[in-house]
């Protein structure tokens, strides 16, 4: 009959298509005619960042990557460890782990020639942190002294300036923090502490439309929403000297059309394998293709201020026994094909063992054991309404896929159809909105991607009391007492062993549930190799070697 | 511009005899016009009882086998849409990940989609929230459209002008804005708010289309000439217009309903379409449609009765044209 | 006719301030946008509020209204979030818009007016049978998928087209997408040219004409084709609009950065005034469009006349 045929066409297409795909990779003639540029430039994708390129302003992946490649801070984490090394530092001098005294390194410049000074920082660090200019991240600046002057919770800032940032010299700068914060000079390598030159504040727009760093590669020219083409810096200075001649970004409407790109030899790096393609990635790129750790952890938090979602012992088990429904394993090898690992603590292994991530802390609350589920859950007084709703935006990021199998799961392990649905939100702002202004009735989605990789910034942004990522407002004494001391410690070990105590209370509670971390995931063009991500899984472009 | 067209169709000349255009249908229509407006023993046709042209219409309907055919696929449709375990014996929300892509299996003839659910099963209950969205906002959409429209093109000048740009404003409401904005604050889990919806960003275009029907046909001599006769608006709109302006409406109404059941997936792709866990083809086909390089077969079935659905609409929206279009008797 | 025209145009200053006040009210509805700006965590307070205040958001949305429209009299359309200016958002992607819709206009017309004729002449044939199958593909295949796959043959396994449309988005990188674009409304004008063609054939005017002896093809294009192309043109009058605003899809697979793409981000950003402003222009779009469509019915029925 008629759909018959139709159904034939169809196969006969997708047959025909799938073929297609399988011999992709091979064509790859192309060589620098996709997107202008020179042999030995790097074509990589892009999506257009959010917010103005400027170092404090910048908070997600796409801004990120520029960041990396034209800034150098004191610090930069290693792209393999994610240990901070020393960059632009020479020293970091404190007797009592509050006042710090920065040497600069001699001999860096900016690309406009310009030489990088201890001016270079603090009038950087007082622009991030002075209320006025919007920065996002000025809140990096919160623990430097006169931050709630610069930049206070209402009403006009008292002073431009942070009084506890001052240049001592030309190369040295002292920093006095409001709090004892040991490991404070580890936090230095994010983008928001980067250098500025002199240009940056004279004009500003020209420096945003074409912006200059002391990075390995200088911005040759931009054009906003389409394309960025860095080019290699022959004067820098550092170490890490780019091994290419330049990347060229370019910004891709859908993350699937850049991997499409990419097969068919038009493109060389993709840094973020779109979900749909996952199980095409070996078809198509055969080895080129990366699969590595990176600083994100998802977790489903819950909304402590509704009355259904108590914080005591019977919620506690309620949460356990949800958490022992949803099958980590199947999900992340099927949905994500191995793209995230199942959880088994609230950090990341990108912190490593030494840095606080500990393997198994959950135990066996972070395991598929349906019928302990079944009986926690029972005990915890049941399902408030006798269904769980789980709230995700439904505009980024593909949330339904993986939201929809959680569900299945907890469905499947409760022994009914309906315990478990998705409640997607529209928009990203939307669901926001609802998480901070504690309008969620159910379970949330809650993704944390680390801003250093250090203990703390997994457990007190999102757990310690009126935190400002604890959107659940889930609030426990034990533990703000235990990130308080952990803080305090002098001793790096010793304060990781103090995070880890604070860490099994959120355990114990089950303030959230941990679902996956997170890895990033590239394919690139055999025209390239050396390709690696970082731990905050931007690619590592400097490194990239072309032909 | 004399050479095409109805030629010398000048409204006046042909109003007395009605020879214009479509002269067949001219007759027929007047015919059963005279009849009711005059009815009593004077009357001429080969019935004792006077035919409409709606009746006419009807008994042509019921011996086209086209039309039989879409009536049996539509009323097949509808009874697995009220009582999909007849057919389907699973629970479409029973899913096992380890299923998930998986071709066909003992049991599972169509395989298993992305979650591991059954295809046939839910293909089978995606029915009754598919159809319904689509046939009743198509229903939604030609009823509002078609009277507004038809309004505006019957009567001309000022309404006309105050319709079509109120038209002109909701064309250009973007459906994600519109779905964001007015679907986000139902919590209703039923079809009904979606569906609403679509006739609400929907009439437009069918008003338009109505709109240029209409402004057309009453050109015509025999409608001039119902006119001059002194027939009242109302009776010129629906024996004389309406027949003559119908078969655009028609055409694109079914294929709109085919449309339409797609944009409820758009719209639960945005979030704010269809609850979960409502089961439907639209949903379906588009997360079918991510994995469409590795489990095609899970596309191909929702999509497939889409296309049955779609096609037993056209069918019968043309057997109904056909039938309400004296000319190819 | 002059006098028809100048009263349509003055028609369009209310319903330039009507579309410009619902579409900013809706934006608004959505609610606060700075939130979707500092990725999975809250924004600190004071910088939200400072932002706020930047764009104007604190404001009553009456007052945000009149500001808006104040400046847009200035040729001043307001900036994005990423601090671009709307004005040259629209520089960029307009252009390549227009071009995208002329080309799915142009298929639309060319291919779908003639497989129109040719089944409204030929019903119930195998022609007509195999035009009516792939209308149903078109209908109930997405576009993303026919999109996708035809990216996937042409521009991977074949090489004959980028898979990605480059920043200028010339005519000749259109073409694919134009048609993936058209093939929806496609089906539109084939079903409608085709009914509208075999209702028209029996008509007397078409009997004489070909009584008097004029040429098939004569008759076909000049008495046929003519008396059956208002609806045909009254949809695509529609269909222009919604081409160019709703072309979501095929400007994200093949990578156009053009009025959907842009539109739809701005939604998702809830970007007030990147969303009013092209809305804007796309009403007028559909303005403009609609005054042609009823100036052309006049053109291809003359007993149609305005005053």
């Amino acid at each position: 009959m008629r759909g018959a045929s139709h159904a034939k066409w169809a196969a006969g297409a997708v047959a025909v298509a799938l073929a297609a795909t399988a011999c992709g990779g091979g064509d790859d003639s192309g060589g620098g005619g996709g997107g202008g540029g020179g042999d030995g430039v790097v074509r990589s994708s892009w999506g257009d960042p959010q917010n103005p390129l400027e170092p404090a302003n910048t908070n997600e992946v796409q801004g990120g990557k520029v960041m990396d490649m034209i800034f150098r801070g004191l610090k930069r984490y290693d792209p393999k460890t994610g240990k901070a090394e020393d960059m632009l530092a020479e020293k970091f001098a404190t007797k009592d782990s509050t006042t710090f005294t920065v040497t600069v390194k001699d001999g860096w410049t900016f690309s406009n020639g310009e030489k990088v000074t201890a001016k270079s920082f603090v009038d950087a660090w007082n622009y991030g942190a002075s209320l006025k200019n919007n920065q996002k991240n000025a809140y990096f600046f919160g623990y430097i002294e006169g931050y709630e002057k610069v930049h206070p919770e209402s009403g006009k800032q008292s002073a431009d300036t942070l009084s506890g940032l001052k240049a001592t010299g030309p190369r040295t700068f002292t920093v006095k923090l409001n709090q004892k914060f040991s490991t404070w000079p580890e936090t230095l390598g994010y983008a928001a502490f980067a250098p500025l030159p002199q240009a940056f504040f004279k004009n500003h727009a020209a420096w945003v439309k074409k912006p200059v760093g002391n990075g390995p590669y200088t911005v040759r020219s931009y054009r906003k929403g389409s394309q960025m083409s860095l080019r290699k810096w022959a004067k820098y200075p550092g170490s890490d000297k780019a091994r290419n001649d330049g990347v060229d970004l370019k910004v891709y409407t859908d993350n699937n059309t850049a991997y499409t790109d990419l097969t068919a030899g038009n493109l060389d790096l993709v840094d973020d394998v779109p979900a749909a393609q996952l199980r095409n990635v070996r078809a198509d790129l055969g080895d080129r293709y990366l699969n590595t750790p990176a600083g994100i952890i998802q977790t489903l938090a819950f909304p402590f201020y509704d009355k259904d979602w108590p914080d005591d012992a019977k919620g506690a088990k309620l949460r356990k026994g949800l958490s022992m429904a949803i099958n980590r394993k199947q999900i992340t090898e099927t949905i994500f094909q191995k793209t995230r690992t199942p959880a088994t603590d609230w950090t990341s292994p990108v912190l490593g063992e030494d840095g606080g991530y500990k393997p198994g802390l959950c135990g066996d609350a972070c395991d598929y054991k349906p019928a302990e589920a079944r009986k926690l859950v029972k005990e915890g007084g049941g399902l408030p309404g006798g269904q769980v709703k789980i709230g995700y935006n439904a505009d980024t990021g593909s949330h339904k896929d993986w939201v929809d199998a959680v569900c299945n799961s907890i469905n499947k392990a409760l022994g009914q159809s309906k315990a478990c649905v998705g409640n997607p939100t529209g928009t990203f702002a939307d669901f926001r909105n609802k998480t901070s202004q504690q309008k969620m009735d159910g379970p949330f989605r809650a993704g944390w991607q680390m801003d250093y990789p250090l203990i703390q910034n997994f457990l007190q942004p999102l757990y310690y009391t009126n935190a400002s990522s604890n959107d659940g407002k889930w609030s426990n004494k034990e533990f703000d007492k235990l990130v308080n001391e952990a803080n305090a410690e002098s001793d790096a070990a010793a304060a990781v062993k103090k995070f880890q105590q604070a860490e099994e209370v959120v355990r114990d509670n089950m303030a959230a549930i941990p679902l996956w971390y997170q890895n990033g995931s590239a394919g690139y063009s055999d025209r390239v190799s050396d390709v690696a991500l970082n731990p905050f899984s931007v690619p590592v472009y400097n490194e990239i070697k072309v032909g | 511009m004399s050479e095409h067209g109805p030629a010398g169709g000048v409204p006046e000349d042909s109003a007395m005899a009605p020879t214009g255009m479509g002269g067949a249908m001219d007759l027929a229509a007047e015919e059963g016009a005279s009849l009711e407006k005059r009815p009593g023993p004077d009357g001429t046709g080969p019935e004792a009882k006077p035919r409409s042209l709606w009746s006419d219409a009807w008994r042509d309907l019921r011996r086209n086998p086209v039309f039989l055919i879409s009536a049996l696929i539509i009323l097949f449709l509808v009874v697995i849409s009220l009582w999909p375990s007849l057919i389907a014996s699973r629970d479409p929300l029973d899913c096992d990940l380890a299923n998930a892509q998986k071709g066909s299996a003992p049991g599972h003839p169509f395989g298993f989609d992305g979650q591991g659910c059954d295809v046939y099963t839910r293909t089978v209950y995606g029915a009754r929230a598919s159809v319904t969205v689509g046939v009743c906002a198509t229903l939604g959409v030609a009823l509002l459209g078609s009277v507004l429209g038809g309004l505006a093109g019957f009567f001309g000048g000022f309404w006309d002008a105050i319709l079509s740009r109120v038209t002109d404003i909701f064309f250009a409401i973007p459906v994600v804005l519109g779905g964001l904005v007015l679907l986000s604050v139902v919590t209703s889990s039923t079809v009904w708010p979606v569906i609403g919806f679509i006739v609400l960003l929907g009439w437009p275009q069918i008003s338009r289309i109505a709109r240029g029907a209409v402004i057309t046909a009453k050109q015509n001599d025999y409608v001039q000439a119902a006119r001059a006769l002194g027939a009242s608006n109302s009776r010129m709109l629906l024996r004389h217009i309406t027949p003559n302006a119908v078969a655009p409406v028609i055409v694109v109404a079914t294929i709109a309903l085919g449309t339409y059941i797609a944009l409820e997936a758009t719209l639960s792709y945005l979030g704010v379409g269809l609850k979960p866990p409502t089961v439907s083809w639209g949903i379906d086909i588009s997360s079918a449609s991510q994995i469409i390089r590795t489990a095609p077969h899970a596309l191909l079935w929702p999509a497939g009765a889409l296309a049955i659905t779609v096609l037993a609409f056209i069918m019968l929206g043309d057997a109904v044209r056909d039938a309400l279009d004296p000319k190819l008797r | 006719m002059g006098r028809y025209v100048i009263r349509r145009l003055l028609q369009m200053i209310p319903v330039f301030i009507g579309a410009t006040l619902l579409i900013f009210l809706m934006v608004n509805v959505m609610g606060d946008p700075i939130a979707g700006l500092c990725g999975d965590r809250q924004c600190d307070p004071a910088t939200a509020a400072q932002l706020r205040k930047e764009f104007g958001l604190d404001k009553p949305v009456w007052q945000q209204y009149l500001t808006y429209m104040g400046n847009v009299f200035t040729g001043d359309l307001g900036t994005a979030f990423n601090g671009q200016q709307v004005t040259e958002l629209m520089a960029d992607s307009w252009p390549i818009t227009a071009r995208l819709t002329l080309i799915a206009i142009l298929i639309e017309l060319v291919v779908g007016i003639t497989l129109g004729v040719v089944t409204g002449l030929r019903r119930g044939r195998p022609v007509d049978t195999g035009v009516l199958l792939a209308t149903l593909v078109v209908i109930s295949i997405p576009t993303f998928v026919t999109g996708l796959l035809l990216q996937l043959l042409l521009g991977v396994k074949w090489g004959w087209i980028k898979p990605a449309v480059s920043t200028d988005a010339e005519f000749s990188e259109l073409l694919v997408p134009g048609l993936v674009l058209a093939s929806l409304s496609l089906a539109y004008v084939t079903r409608l040219t085709r009914t509208s063609i075999a209702e028209n054939r029996r008509a007397d005017y078409i009997r004489t004409a070909i009584a008097k002896g004029v040429p098939r093809r004569r008759v076909v294009v000049r008495h046929l084709l003519r008396n059956s192309l208002i609806p045909v043109v009254t949809f695509i009058g529609t269909d222009i609009g919604a081409l160019m605003g709703g072309a979501i899809v095929t400007e994200r697979i093949f990578n156009i950065h053009g009025v959907g793409y842009q539109l739809y981000q701005g939604i998702l950003r809830q970007n007030t005034q990147t969303v009013v402003g092209f809305v804007t222009v796309l009403v007028l779009v559909f303005l403009v469009a609609n005054l042609l469509v009823d100036l052309l019915y006049a053109v291809l029925d003359p007993r149609i006349r305005y005053v």
